[in-house]
This record gives structure tokens, C-alpha cells and sequence, in this order.
């Protein structure tokens, strides 16, 4: 019984916005079902802007970051390396804006050096920084379960320890690396905070442009937009979930 | 010739304690041997530093007289089947086989893979996973993968410690023919004296890191060097400082003349079908057993009785005897 | 090269990580400049400005807000942690349904809460139109508003440590209290909520470590009236651009957040939990 009413909060507040992004009504009165706020949308320039960059920084971001942090776990597992797992769970505990203010005063600092100034290289940088250890995670707890004989066994062949890694241990932890893949990806799409201290004029991202929407506060195509991008993120985490379970 | 495997003066030490202990073994080509001792003993880290998967903190390994301490498993002429087998769960059991192949760039894959699946008899399922396979079949996978790169040493982990009896015993004289019918050195590691004794040419006793005594089974048995191998090989009874085994050991009701003996009270006489063992308390408090002809079944509990032996079957040796 | 499988992660992590945090920890010691830029002197001043009563009060809320944050995380949460722990077979389910809109944009779920308070919201509009009030309750742009964004957003944190908790628990604990003549409420209070105690700590600290370094919330549910140290701390580096300053206040959250962060994860209740 109890347990109903928290569920109701947890997910109400999501099913309502959902629904009302069906409301054909631009104020909060129901007036009938209706798409116009999914159709303008689509035709909002910033939107499908900020989309198109949302989408290149996390192929970009999670694709180096995955190949980073599968390294990380992996040598981690083979021989533990204190100051790195430290750093990475530093990585996760630091708040968003800290990590956000730091890098801007790095990038600052750094383009006095190199003559750049932000944009989207930044951001994935910035990405691609507090992905890893996300990856790490994931597939550092697939390796927990990994049987050490396998590679000891690849070598007594013949291999040597690149090619026992990539031969032997590498298509046991794909399923969890596509899964990791696929965790850094919604953690770069969904990000605010860092994204909008390192980002720039000239690259907005998804987020950006939604929150400055919010921020405007009265047109349910946020609505739209929100349901979608939460029906998207629901998808992606399912897949994520059943790949480490395999 | 040199010999295909010689350890000189072995040590390996790891953090607060020393597992192997001075090992030094000499085996010649084609034989079956045999390291057997109780968990702990420092087997199986010899056996890791033999492959390569282990540094020897001293001391080194000659693979057909070539020093090879400074290299890696995959350097060496050396295959080693696991303790769980180790098999790849991803490849099927002929892609298993064809693995190190592969990697060496041998010609012919295909062929000398299925041939090595015939020798063990799997050629039918060469295309299950592990995962499908049972813990013989996963086993003769293994010994087929390891087997079909023609090393000049095969080592085996307590490869039949994870088998029922009743398999392990049929696996046993597996093994036994393929090592003479592909004339490759094998050296198996068990804790089993049974196996180690009904298998090998020559075997090696270890206890804590170190070998107490090498040779044929029949010289190991017979005439242990220390009480260790002779209490770990068989079962023994001690008469102070002597040790005389149950088979060598007799039971009668009047005290025999002319041969050593003890009084001892019966505690229980067990029928095993194809004999009796008499286990006994003698008057020091100790226990010993005899081992009699099925038709000695007379002997009841708490009888007064004389247990005796001949002077030529006892063991004696240096120091104490173990607890 | 010792280990060369690390080395991507420890120059990624070099560069863009502990490089970033050790400038900020420089720049907390130095000064303004003119034009808003970081010069020297070195400085405690930064430091001696955050004990200075407006900027106190900015930490004090944070810490009140996020200390409420977690008491009712911790309240509300733990009969459903009891809960799930009992539904047996059915606690995966229940788990999944727990997490599931924490897998969902984060910017988005705060979102849903300005749509539910502001003044033309779901909340104001329902109630008008049932006649309970006549014009819009200030729901939005407040403390209030900040609190309930933040529980919302932070329960699974406190349900799933809890959770596992008190999965863990023996059931034979609870038999022997039933034996021993304690009724359930006797046995919830003095055996399940004690033996639980690790878990329900572990929760309660992270709740209120990401509430207390908390920015999105407070900026989108608070307006500019509830001012955490995370909305300090943006407006230091970009608005009033004064970087040693916001420099400071970054230092002051991190080594807060760090601390017991580390202090759980060495404590009893750390490594049982590991």
C-alpha cells in the first residue's frame, strides 16, 4: 500500500509530463489529444540542433571513452593500480560543478598554450573524462567473474599477452563492453552541468537547449521533447541491462 | 642426450613463506612421472614455474638442456592442461584445438585438429561448446588442444580431481595409453598416491617445497627414504621406531616365537570382501592395523592378541616419526 | 612500461581530471583580477570570505537542505526498502520500478517538477479548477521546491544500500526476537533497524553528499532564491566572474564531499558493504 504511493511519486511526475505533451491545450488545461507540440518540435531549428550535437559528442565521447576504460579495468584487473581506481571513483563523488569549473579553468589556462577556444572538442574531452569511470565499472564487474586460467591457458598456447586478451578475453567481456558503450552514451547525452560551463556559442547541446526552454518556462514542446528523449534513454538503459546480464 | 626436463636447485618464495625448497629433478624423454604430495607442498607451483607462468626466485629450469627461466609460456616447447580444464567458452571444442595452431602458424590445421580430436574420441562433437560438454569430455578437449602442438613436455594439473571415482579410475588408463602411444613426456601432478603410483614411470614425493624421494613406484613403496613417503604412500603402523605395513602386518593368539611382536587388544575386525583388516590398540596406547586372508574373519572385539611381523619388512628411518 | 593497458586512462585521467582540480586548488589561494581574471597575491582571502554571513548563510542552507533531503529520503525510503526486501520473488520487479526514472534525463525529472508547481502547473491548475483556492500557490522557486526535486531525484540512492541491508538480514534474527516475545513493531525498532543500521548510514551519506554539492535543482526548482553552494559556485565562474573565490567554494565542496565519501568507504560500514 505504501509501496504504491512512492511508486505513484517517483513516477508520477514523469507519466504526467508524458501525457501532457499530448495536450492540445498549450496551458495545463486538457483540451483534447493532440501531436502539434511533437510536429513543432521537429521543426525547431535549435532542437534539431542541438540534437545533431547532442548525438555526434556521445558517439564520439562514449567511443573513446569505452576503449579507455575497458584498457583501465582490464590492466586494473591484471594488477591493481591504487592511485588510478582512487582517481576514477574521485571522478564519480566530485560534484558535477566542480568538475564543470575546473575544467573551464583548465581549458582557460591551457588555450593561453594552444590557440583554441571552446567548443565541441572541449566538451567531448570534458565527456570523455568523466565517462571512464563508468566503463570501468561495468566492465570491471564482468572481469570479477572472468576465470584468470583462461589467458594463463591462451599463452601456454602460444599467445602472447595482447593476443590472449584479444583472442581469449575480449569476446567474453564484448557483452558488457557494448553495455558500458551504451551507459557512456546516455551519461554524455544527458549531461547539463559540465556541458554548459565548457561548451561555448557555437555548440549547444540537447540539454542546453532544453534547459534554457524550461528556463523559459511555458511551451509543452518541452513536454514532447522530454518524452521522447525519455522513452529514448529507457530503451538504450534496457539494452544496456540485458547485455550484462549475458 | 640431455634430459627433456631438468630443475636445478628451484626455489621460489612468496611474500612471509617459501614454497619450493631446492628442487632439483631430472626427467628423460617418453616417460610418465609423477609429483605427488599434499596440498601445500609446493607441487603445483612447481609445476606453474615448469610453464612459465611463475619466476623462480632461484635456480633453473633446462628444457632439453637450454636454460629457459627467462621465458614466457608462449616461448616455450611446454603445454599445460589446467586443473578446471580452461577451456575457451566462446570457441567450439575444434576451434579449441586449432587455438594454439593458430597462434604458432602451424599448416594443416584442420587435419591435425581432427586428428587430435580422434585420438580422444570426440571427432562427433567437435562443434559443442564447453559449455555443452561434460567434465571427461571438457577434459579430453583439453588434453587434445594441449596434445596436438606435439610439446616436448606435457604437464597436468590435478587434471582428474574434478572426476566422479568412477571416471576418474577410467580416465586414468586414458591417459596412460595416450602418453605411450605419442611417446611425449608427461608430468602429472596429484595428490592421489594411487594414481601417481599406478601411472608413472618414476615419481616424485614433495613435502613442504621439498622432493624426499624420486624413483620407480615399486622402490617408492617398498623402500621409502623418509617416514613421510612412507606414511603418505600407504597406510603403515608404528612399532616405536620401526613401521611395517598392514599387508606385512599378522594377527595370532599366542605369542609367536622368533619374530618381533606386540600385545594388542582388538578393537574391530572389518570384512572388505577380498580380505580383513584388524585394527588393534596396543598396550602404548597407539593403534595398527592388519591386513589378513579373507578367512582369518575370526578375531572378535576385545580379544587378547599378538600382533607380529618379519624383521625384513620393517621401515626405519632417522628422525621422528610423524604425529 | 609496467603496465601499458593503464596508460591511456592515467593520461586522460591526468590531464583532464587531476590537472583541472589541482588549478582549482591554486586559484582558490589567489586573487582577482581587473578584468576578471586570476592574479597574484596568494590569499587566504577567499577562504575568510566564505565565514562572512552571506556566504555562510549560502552554505548553511546547503547543508540544512541537504541534511531535510536526506532525512526524508531516509524516512520515506526505508519502508519501502523494508518492503521490497519482503516481496521475496517479486523484489527484482520492485527494484526495476524503484530505478526507473532514475535511468531517465536528470534534467528532465527536475523538469517535470516545474511543470507540476509553477503557477500555471498541473498542481495550481487542479486546484483552481476543483474551486480549493482562488489564485496560484507559490509552489515553485523555494526552498520547498528545492527539498522535494531533491528527494525526488535522490531516493533510489537511499532505497537500494538500504535494501540490500537489510536483504542481508538473517531471518532467524527476526524468530528469535518473535520467541523472545517482541511483537513486530518491538522487532522492526529494536533488531531489523540496528542490524540494519550500516546500510541505512551508507544511504543516508549518499543522499546527502550529491544534495549537498547539488546545482540543476536548486537552479531550476529554487529560481534565484535558494541559493546552494553549487549555484555559488556557477555564479562565481561565470557571472560575478570571480574564479579564486568560486575556486575556494569548489575546494570547500569537494574535500566536504571527499571526506565522507572516504570516511564511509573505510569505515565498518564500507567494507561490509563491498
Amino acid at each position: 500500500m505504501y509501496a504504491a504511493l512512492v511508486l505513484v511519486f517517483l513516477h508520477g511526475p514523469l507519466l504526467v509530463l508524458i501525457a501532457f505533451s499530448f495536450n492540445a491545450n498549450r496551458f495545463t488545461l486538457w483540451q483534447g489529444f493532440s501531436l502539434r507540440w511533437y510536429g513543432a518540435a521537429m521543426r525547431d531549428a535549435q532542437l534539431s540542433e542541438g540534437l545533431l550535437n547532442s548525438v555526434i559528442i556521445a558517439l564520439i565521447a562514449s567511443a573513446v571513452s569505452t576503449v579507455i576504460g575497458t584498457l583501465a579495468a582490464y590492466g586494473i584487473w591484471k594488477r591493481p593500480a591504487p592511485l588510478l581506481s582512487g582517481a576514477m571513483y574521485l571522478s564519480l563523488a566530485t560534484p558535477e560543478i566542480v568538475t564543470g569549473v575546473s575544467l573551464l579553468a583548465f581549458y582557460q589556462f591551457a588555450f593561453r598554450l594552444i590557440h583554441l577556444h571552446l567548443g565541441m572538442t572541449s566538451v567531448i574531452i570534458a565527456h570523455v573524462a568523466f565517462s571512464i569511470a563508468y566503463v570501468a565499472i561495468v566492465v570491471s564487474a564482468r572481469l570479477r567473474n572472468y576465470d584468470r586460467s583462461l589467458e594463463e591457458a591462451a599463452m601456454d598456447l602460444g599467445a602472447t599477452e595482447w593476443r590472449a586478451f584479444f583472442r581469449v578475453t575480449l569476446p567474453s567481456l564484448a557483452p558488457a563492453i557494448a553495455a558500458a558503450g551504451l551507459l557512456a552514451m546516455v551519461v554524455s547525452f544527458d549531461d547539463y552541468v559540465i556541458t554548459s560551463l565548457v561548451a561555448g556559442v557555437d555548440s549547444q547541446t540537447l540539454p542546453m537547449v532544453i534547459y534554457a526552454m524550461a528556463r523559459r518556462g511555458i511551451s509543452p514542446v518541452v513536454n514532447a521533447v522530454s518524452a521522447v528523449v525519455v522513452v529514448a534513454f529507457g530503451i538504450v538503459i534496457l539494452i544496456s541491462q540485458r547485455l550484462q546480464q549475458r | 642426450m640431455p634430459a627433456v626436463l631438468e630443475l636445478r636447485d628451484l626455489v621460489k618464495d612468496f611474500t612471509g613463506q617459501r614454497a619450493v625448497d631446492h628442487v632439483s629433478l631430472s626427467l628423460e624423454t617418453g616417460g610418465f612421472y609423477s609429483l605427488l604430495g599434499p596440498s601445500g607442498c609446493g607441487k603445483t607451483t612447481t609445476l606453474r614455474m615448469i610453464g612459465g607462468f611463475e619466476t623462480p626466485t632461484s635456480g633453473e629450469v633446462l628444457l632439453d638442456g637450454a636454460n629457459v627461466n627467462a621465458l614466457k609460456p608462449y616461448e616455450r616447447d611446454v603445454s599445460t592442461v589446467f586443473q578446471n580444464y580452461a577451456l575457451f567458452p566462446h570457441l567450439t571444442a575444434f576451434e579449441n584445438v586449432c587455438f594454439g595452431l593458430r597462434e604458432k602458424g602451424v599448416g594443416d590445421r584442420e587435419n591435425r585438429a581432427m586428428r587430435a580430436l580422434d585420438m580422444v574420441e570426440l571427432a562427433s562433437k567437435r562443434d559443442r561448446r564447453p559449455a555443452q560438454l561434460s567434465g571427461g569430455e571438457k577434459q579430453r578437449v583439453a588434453l587434445a588442444r594441449s596434445l596436438v602442438l606435439e610439446p616436448k613436455l606435457l604437464l597436468l594439473d590435478e587434471p582428474l580431481a574434478a572426476l566422479d571415482p568412477k571416471l576418474r579410475k577410467q580416465m586414468r588408463a586414458e591417459l596412460k595409453a595416450m602418453q605411450r602411444k605419442t611417446g611425449i613426456t608427461f608430468l602429472f601432478v596429484t595428490h592421489d598416491q594411487e594414481e601417481a603410483l599406478s601411472l608413472s614411470d618414476k615419481l616424485a614425493v614433495m613435502n613442504t617445497g621439498r622432493i624426499e624421494q624420486f624413483g620407480a613406484p615399486e622402490d617408492v613403496y617398498l623402500r621409502p627414504r623418509t617416514a613421510f613417503v612412507a606414511g603418505f604412500l600407504g597406510a603403515i603402523n608404528w612399532f616405536g621406531k620401526a613401521g611395517v605395513r598392514p599387508e606385512s602386518t599378522r594377527v595370532c593368539r599366542e605369542e609367536p616365537s622368533g619374530v618381533p611382536c606386540r600385545r594388542a587388544a582388538v578393537e574391530s575386525s572389518l570384512f572388505l570382501g577380498s580380505c580383513v583388516h584388524i585394527n588393534a590398540v596396543l598396550e602404548d596406547g597407539g593403534r595398527a592395523t592388519a591386513e589378513m586372508a579373507r578367512e582369518q574373519n575370526h578375531f572378535r572385539e576385545g580379544e587378547a592378541v599378538w600382533l607380529y611381523w618379519e624383521h625384513c619388512d620393517e621401515l626405519r628411518f632417522d628422525e621422528h616419526r610423524p604425529q | 612500461m609496467r603496465n601499458p593497458a593503464l596508460l591511456p586512462a592515467r593520461i586522460w585521467m591526468g590531464m583532464f581530471f587531476a590537472a583541472p582540480l589541482a588549478i582549482i586548488c591554486c586559484y582558490g589561494f589567489l586573487t582577482r583580477g581587473d578584468y576578471g581574471g586570476v592574479e597574484r597575491p596568494w590569499t587566504f582571502e577567499n577562504f575568510a570570505r566564505l565565514i562572512d554571513p552571506l556566504y555562510a548563510a549560502v552554505v548553511w542552507r546547503s547543508i540544512w537542505i541537504a541534511g531535510a533531503a536526506t532525512a526524508f529520503c531516509v524516512i520515506l525510503g526505508f519502508p519501502l526498502a523494508l518492503f521490497i526486501a519482503r516481496a521475496g520473488k517479486h523484489a527484482g520487479l520492485y527494484l526495476q520500478l524503484v530505478l526507473l526514472p532514475f535511468w531517465t534525463s536528470f534534467l528532465i525529472r527536475t523538469y517535470a517538477w516545474i511543470f507540476l508547481l509553477r503557477d500555471t502547473g498541473l498542481v495550481n491548475s487542479a486546484l483552481e479548477s476543483l474551486g480549493v483556492i482562488r489564485s496560484p500557490l507559490p509552489l515553485l522557486y523555494n526552498d520547498g521546491a528545492v527539498l522535494i526535486g531533491l528527494v525526488y531525484n535522490f531516493l533510489p540512492f537511499f532505497v537500494l544500500p538500504a535494501y540490500a541491508t537489510i536483504e542481508r538480514l538473517d531471518p532467524a534474527l527476526l524468530e528469535a526476537a518473535a520467541d523472545l516475545g517482541a511483537r513486530p513493531l518491538s522487532t522492526l525498532f529494536r533488531v531489523t533497524i540496528p542490524v540494519s543500521a550500516p546500510g541505512i548510514v551508507a544511504g543516508a551519506v549518499l543522499v546527502f553528499v550529491p544534495c549537498f554539492g547539488a546545482y540543476l535543482t536548486p537552479d531550476l526548482l529554487g529560481g534565484g532564491k535558494s541559493v546552494m553552494i553549487g549555484n555559488l559556485i556557477q555564479n562565481q565562474f561565470t557571472t560575478a566572474r570571480d574564479w579564486p573565490f568560486g575556486s575556494a567554494a569548489s575546494m570547500l565542496l569537494m574535500f566536504a564531499s571527499a571526506l565522507l565519501l572516504a570516511w564511509l568507504m573505510r569505515s565498518r560500514i564500507g567494507r561490509e558493504l563491498m
